[in-house]
This record gives C-alpha cells, structure tokens and sequence, in this order.
C-alpha cells in the first residue's frame, strides 16, 4: 500500500522512494529468515551505512546528512516497515551518537564523529542495568578516575548492539549524587575490558542482538568524557527524547506492515462465497486499525516538527512512544485475527509483527514510565 | 573517454500495465514510471568504468515524454556526470525503429567511446536497440554482457547466450548492452540525491537533432498494433502441500496434461 506523506522538499521524496524500494527488494524478503536463525545483518548495516543513512538529523559538517528530524524519522519508519531490526537499530545507532554531537567539544567531534556518522561503524546506547531498568538513575556502574583518565567497571544490561557495535555511549557514576553523579562516556569496542555476554534469547527482533556488556577495568582517557562530570544523566534523557521519537516511528512503521498484510488478506480470502473484505464486521476493523496508524504518525511527526524548530519535546516525545508502541500492538493483534489460523502460523508474518511490537511498549522507557514522564509534565515537574 | 548510457522511463513493474484503447499503445499515465530496472545495470557499469579509468565522464540518455526526467535524476544520484533528455510530442508511438534513429542521432551529437545500455526493455521487450545503435552508428556491437572491460581504446566483452560464454573484442567506440548478472547496482546515497540536484541535464527537441517529425511517432511506424484483449483472469489453481509425495504429484499433474 501506499502511504500518504507529506514532506518538505523533492529530495526527502526522492530519499523516502529509494528507502521504501529498498525496503521492498532488500529487507522484507531476508527479515523472515534472519528473525527465525537470530541472525543480525552486519551487511545491511554496511549497505545502509553506504546510502548515508546512520548520520541523516547530524550536522553535514561531521558527515551527516544535516535533515531534519521529520525526513529521519520517517526513513526509519519505511525500514521499519520492512525490517524492525533494521529500523530499530537505526534508532538506536542514531541516538548513542546524540550524546557526543550535542554535547562533545569540537575537538571530540572532529575527532569521533565523522567514523560513527560515515556508514562503516555501528554504534550502541548503555543506559539500562540489571538492577535498574525504569529507575536508570540507580545504576551502579563506577568511572573512577585513574591516572590520566577514568577506569570504569559495572555492568550495562539488555544493550542493543550489544557485541556487535564499534563504539558504546555508555552511562557510568562518577560519584554517589544520585542523578546529578552520573557521566557519559565514549567507549570502544577494542577497548580492553569490554566484553559482551550471550545475547539475550528473545521473543521477537531475534536478529536484533540485545546482549549484556561488562565493564571490567575499562581504561578511558579523560578526553573521552562527554559533557561535563555528573551531566551525564541529562545527556541521556535528552538523547531519549529523540530516542523514543525513533521508537514511535519504528511503532508506526511495523503498524502499516500489519495493516498492509491484513488489508491484503481480506481482500483476497474469500468465505460464504464472498471476499473477506465485504464484511462489515471485518471490514471495520481494519478502518479502526487504518485510523490508528495514520493518527500514530501524525502524532510523533507533530513532535518531530517541534523538535526541528527547537521546541522542547519531552512531553510529546514520551506522548507519541506511548501512543504509537501501544497502537502497534493492538493492530498487530488485530491483523492476526483478520487471517485467522493463518494469521498464527509462520507463513505469513503478523505473527511475529506481533511479538515484535511487544518490545516496542518497553523500550526506552516502558509505556508507564511514559506515563510518569506525561503525568509530571502536566504539573510542570521534571 | 566518454560514455552514454540509453535510460527508459518504463511502467513500475509492480503495478497493473495496459494498453490504451484508442491507439494500442502503452497507457503511460495508468501507471508509476520508474527507471527501467535493466537499464540501471548499464548505469552501474558505466559507473563503475569510471572509477576505474579514472579519467570518464557518464551521460545518461533518455527519449520520452516529461516523466523520464525523474529516471535521469535517478541515474544521476547514482552518480552520472550529465543527463540528456529528448522530449517531443511528435515522438509519442515511436517503434525501436524511429527510437534508434534519435537516440543515434543524440549520441553522435552528445560525443561517445561507448554506448551501454539494458539488454531489453522490461515494457515492449524488443532486445535491439542495441543492434540498431550500432548499425546506425556505424560501430561494433556486444550485446547480452555478463563483463566488460576497457583498456585504451580496446573493448572486452564476455557474452553470455543460451548455448555458450563467448569473449568478443572490439575497438571503440561501440556499444554493448548489459545482462543482469554483470553486476549489483548500487542505490544512490543521500549525498548523492542532494548532488544531482546540480548536475548539468538538457533537453533537445526533434528539432534540435535534425529530424524531420513525419519520420517518427504512431504513424511512422512499421508495424500497428491492430487489437488486443485482456489476458484472462487465472483459472482454478491446484496447490499441492508437500506431505513428502508432492514430487511425485506435480508429475502426475503434468502427466495428465501432456506436458511430461
Ligand atoms: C529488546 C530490548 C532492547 C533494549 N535496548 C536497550 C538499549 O539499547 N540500551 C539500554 O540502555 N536499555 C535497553 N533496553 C532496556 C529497557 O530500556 C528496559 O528494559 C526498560 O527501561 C525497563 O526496565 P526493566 O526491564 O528493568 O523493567 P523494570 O524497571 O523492572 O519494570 C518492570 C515493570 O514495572 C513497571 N514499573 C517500574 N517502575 C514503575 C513506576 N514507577 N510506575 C509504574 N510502573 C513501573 C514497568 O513499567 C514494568 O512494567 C532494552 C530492552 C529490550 C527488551
């Protein structure tokens, strides 16, 4: 099917053609496999990298692309649509270089980004620990500072990319403040001591490896510090700001493969002599899923166009994960029902549209983490 | 060395084609155009001449009403130094012969070592134009290339046919069409999209090239199409399940229609 957009330029036009090509004939026919084998796509990675899509919202003087969050997001919707390991993972390899392109110094920058935008390099985000997941600001693990430098020690859980990135934004405590004594970090994946664990074994976005990384004496040079010591909390909730815009748009993305399926399915299964479609009962199902996705993504692009013009976007970013995660879900299951058995088994794939939109209402930030974030912007609290 | 690549604006070939009923020719407006998928091989291969010779420049050619323009900015974003676009209303019915007398007279007129293209068009499916440009051009031809490569102004083409893998030599310039399996075309980058933004693209007319209109278009042609129906819609299928004899019964099948 095709989706309506509306973009700024015929360039954005021409990149979201090309995105959703690609999509059709490179994504979509490798997802079922590589999902079924938990195989993760390094090479789409590098296919991707080479079209200039890991740096599209950054500066073009550091080797973006220099578009606004609104064409982004919307890419990462397309590859979504055909792929969520390829659409989440440019997310999230969007949002571990947030950090350094608006906080690092212009030395840092010069010096890391233009590797970690240019398409060759893959990175991942390290907020989550074991023992603190929605409350991020209890983690544990220590940058105590060593000769000419920190030394940091913990461990990071259900990291994404996790052993398959080339480089970590990683958020470790500098001293026992609370919130205010956490730091970010820029490390690598050379860097001795950094280890990651067996990937997780999921029930969905298998492809896409979620594993634990373990710190153990990492030896970091000061100038690897970004932002200011004990910023670092700040840093990585402004980085979910536009993280969690990603997410929605994953959200979306998946929803209209969904809907796609199900829209198709019903206007070819014929039953009681007719097709699927002409029953009311089914039909108006799949208008209320078609409703959903196209409110979906009017809400997270209404947070992008904030987000471009330099508009604070907490409220509606936490809005629009929370709204599209919980949207994708409900058509995902309802696309299930519209094939019926066919819709519960491998050959088709809304079964694991299903289980993969589950993931979507958890990460970065569960949906009633997002709720909180909503309920406290209402009385003005941050 | 300079080198032309013949692009076709064709009918996406995910949509529905047709004909249009007043005069049998291709229904253009019914559906999304879209650079001619084999013809993006012979984009891809001049491109990657170019980067191994060096010193070449790629113009992408195309004849055809104003869509085409959006298959000449694709094949620039993948990274052609020029596009030429002839467009004229006269040219509308065209046959391959009346299309290899302009595109001819273009490609003389624009400057060629070599002329690469798709081996057939996925709309009409003639596979001759690049016979055609070499005849009217008065140069070698090597059609149907699974490799080519230049050194100077030497030409090597391995030839893929249905009976055999040949290796033809020629001097250039020539033109070669190009197989599928030459290559992996690339897709155009960002960079590149913003790029060809402000590459140099003309338009010529008939007029431009010096061809009388009357030698071109429906009525030029050599052949009519007088009539055509609607394929039928598909009959009853049989879906055999593979419960470890489906072999054995696609046989059966075939057997009982005479067709094993
Ligand atoms: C596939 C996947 C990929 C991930 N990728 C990354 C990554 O790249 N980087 C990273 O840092 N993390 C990542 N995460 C971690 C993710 O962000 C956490 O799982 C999430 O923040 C929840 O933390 P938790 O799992 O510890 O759950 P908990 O915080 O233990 O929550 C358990 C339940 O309690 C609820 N709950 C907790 N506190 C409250 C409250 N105050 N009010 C109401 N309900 C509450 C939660 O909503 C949840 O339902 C990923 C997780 C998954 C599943």
């Amino acid at each position: 099917m095709n989706v309506e957009r509306t973009l700024p330029t015929p360039e954005a036009r021409e990149l979201l053609e090309m995105v959703r090509e690609f999509g059709r004939d490179e994504l979509a026919p490798r997802a079922p496999g590589a999902e079924r084998d938990a195989a993760f796509p390094r090479d789409v990675f590098a296919k991707i990298g080479g079209m200039g899509l890991l740096g599209l919202p950054y500066a073009e003087e550091h080797g973006g692309a220099g578009l606004p969050y609104e064409v982004f997001l919307q890419v990462v919707e397309e590859l979504a649509r055909s792929w969520l390991t390829v659409g989440l993972g440019v997310s999230v390899h969007t949002l571990s270089c947030f950090g350094l392109a608006r906080y690092g110094t212009a030395d840092q920058k010069a010096r890391w980004l233009p590797k970690m935008l240019g398409g060759s390099e893959l990175g991942a985000y390290c907020l989550s620990e074991p023992d603190s997941g929605s409350d991020a600001a209890a983690l544990r693990t220590r940058a105590t500072t060593a000769d000419d430098g920190y030394r940091l020690d913990g461990t990071k859980a259900w990291i994404t990319h996790g052993g398959v990135a080339d480089f970590y934004t990683v958020m470790a405590r500098t001293s026992d403040d609370g919130a205010r004594g956490i730091s970010c970090f820029l490390l690598f994946s050379d860097d001795a001591g950094l280890a990651a664990a067996t990937p997780e074994h999921k029930m969905g976005l298998r492809a896409s490896p979620t594993a634990q990384v373990r710190l153990d004496g990492v030896a970091v040079a000061a100038n690897r510090l970004i932002g200011e010591p004990g910023h670092g909390f700040a840093i990585a909730l402004a980085a979910l700001d536009t993280g969690r815009l990603g997410i929605a748009a994953c959200a979306v993305g998946l929803a209209q493969a969904a809907l796609d399926v199900a829209t198709d399915y019903a206007g070819q299964r014929h039953q009681f002599g007719r097709p699927l479609r002409d029953f009311e009962g089914l039909s108006f199902m799949l208008a209320d899923m078609a409703t959903g996705v196209e409110a979906a993504r009017a809400l997270y692009l209404a947070a992008a166009r904030r987000l471009d013009a330099g508009q604070p976007v907490t409220k509606q970013a936490a809005m629009a994960k929370l709204f599209c995660s919980d949207l994708a879900m409900r058509v995902t299951i309802d696309a299930v029902q519209v094939l019926g058995g066919y819709g519960y088994v491998e050959d088709y794939p809304v079964e694991r549209y299903m289980r993969e939109a589950k993931a979507l209402q958890i990460v970065e930030g569960t949906n009633q983490v997002q709720r909180l974030v909503i309920s406290r912007q209402l009385y003005g609290q941050v | 060395m300079k080198i032309v690549v013949c692009v076709k604006q064709v009918p996406d070939t995910w949509s529905e084609k047709r004909l249009d009923p007043a005069d049998q020719t291709l229904d253009r407006a019914a559906a999304d155009g879209v650079i001619d998928e084999l013809d993006t091989y012979a984009v891809e291969e001049a491109l990657k001449l170019k980067e191994s010779l060096g010193d070449a420049t790629v113009v992408v050619l195309a004849m055809g009403p104003a869509g085409a323009a959006e298959s000449l900015r694709k094949a620039l974003s993948m990274g052609a130094d020029e596009a030429v676009h002839i467009v004229d209303d006269a040219l509308h019915g065209s046959d391959a012969l009346a299309t290899s007398l302009v595109l001819a007279k273009a490609i003389e007129q624009i400057g060629y070592d070599l002329v690469l293209l798709g081996s057939e068009s996925t709309d009409a499916r003639m596979g001759v134009m690049a016979a055609m440009l070499a005849e009217r051009l008065g140069v070698p031809q090597a059609t149907l290339a699974s490799g080519v490569a230049v050194d100077g102004t030497s030409l090597r083409v391995t030839r893929m046919t249905s009976a055999a893998q040949e290796e033809v030599a020629a001097t250039l310039p020539a033109v070669v069409s190009v197989l599928e399996k030459i290559n992996e075309p690339r897709y155009p980058s960002f960079k590149g999209i913003m790029a060809a933004k402000s590459k140099p693209t003309s338009t010529l007319s008939l007029a431009d090239l010096g061809i009388d209109a009357s030698s071109v278009g429906l009525a030029a042609a050599a052949t009519k199409v007088l009539d055509s129906t609607a394929r039928p819609p598909r009959g009853e299928r049989t879906i055999i399940k593979d419960d470890g004899d489906a072999g054995a019964r696609i046989a059966d099948f075939l057997a009982s229609r005479k067709l094993l």
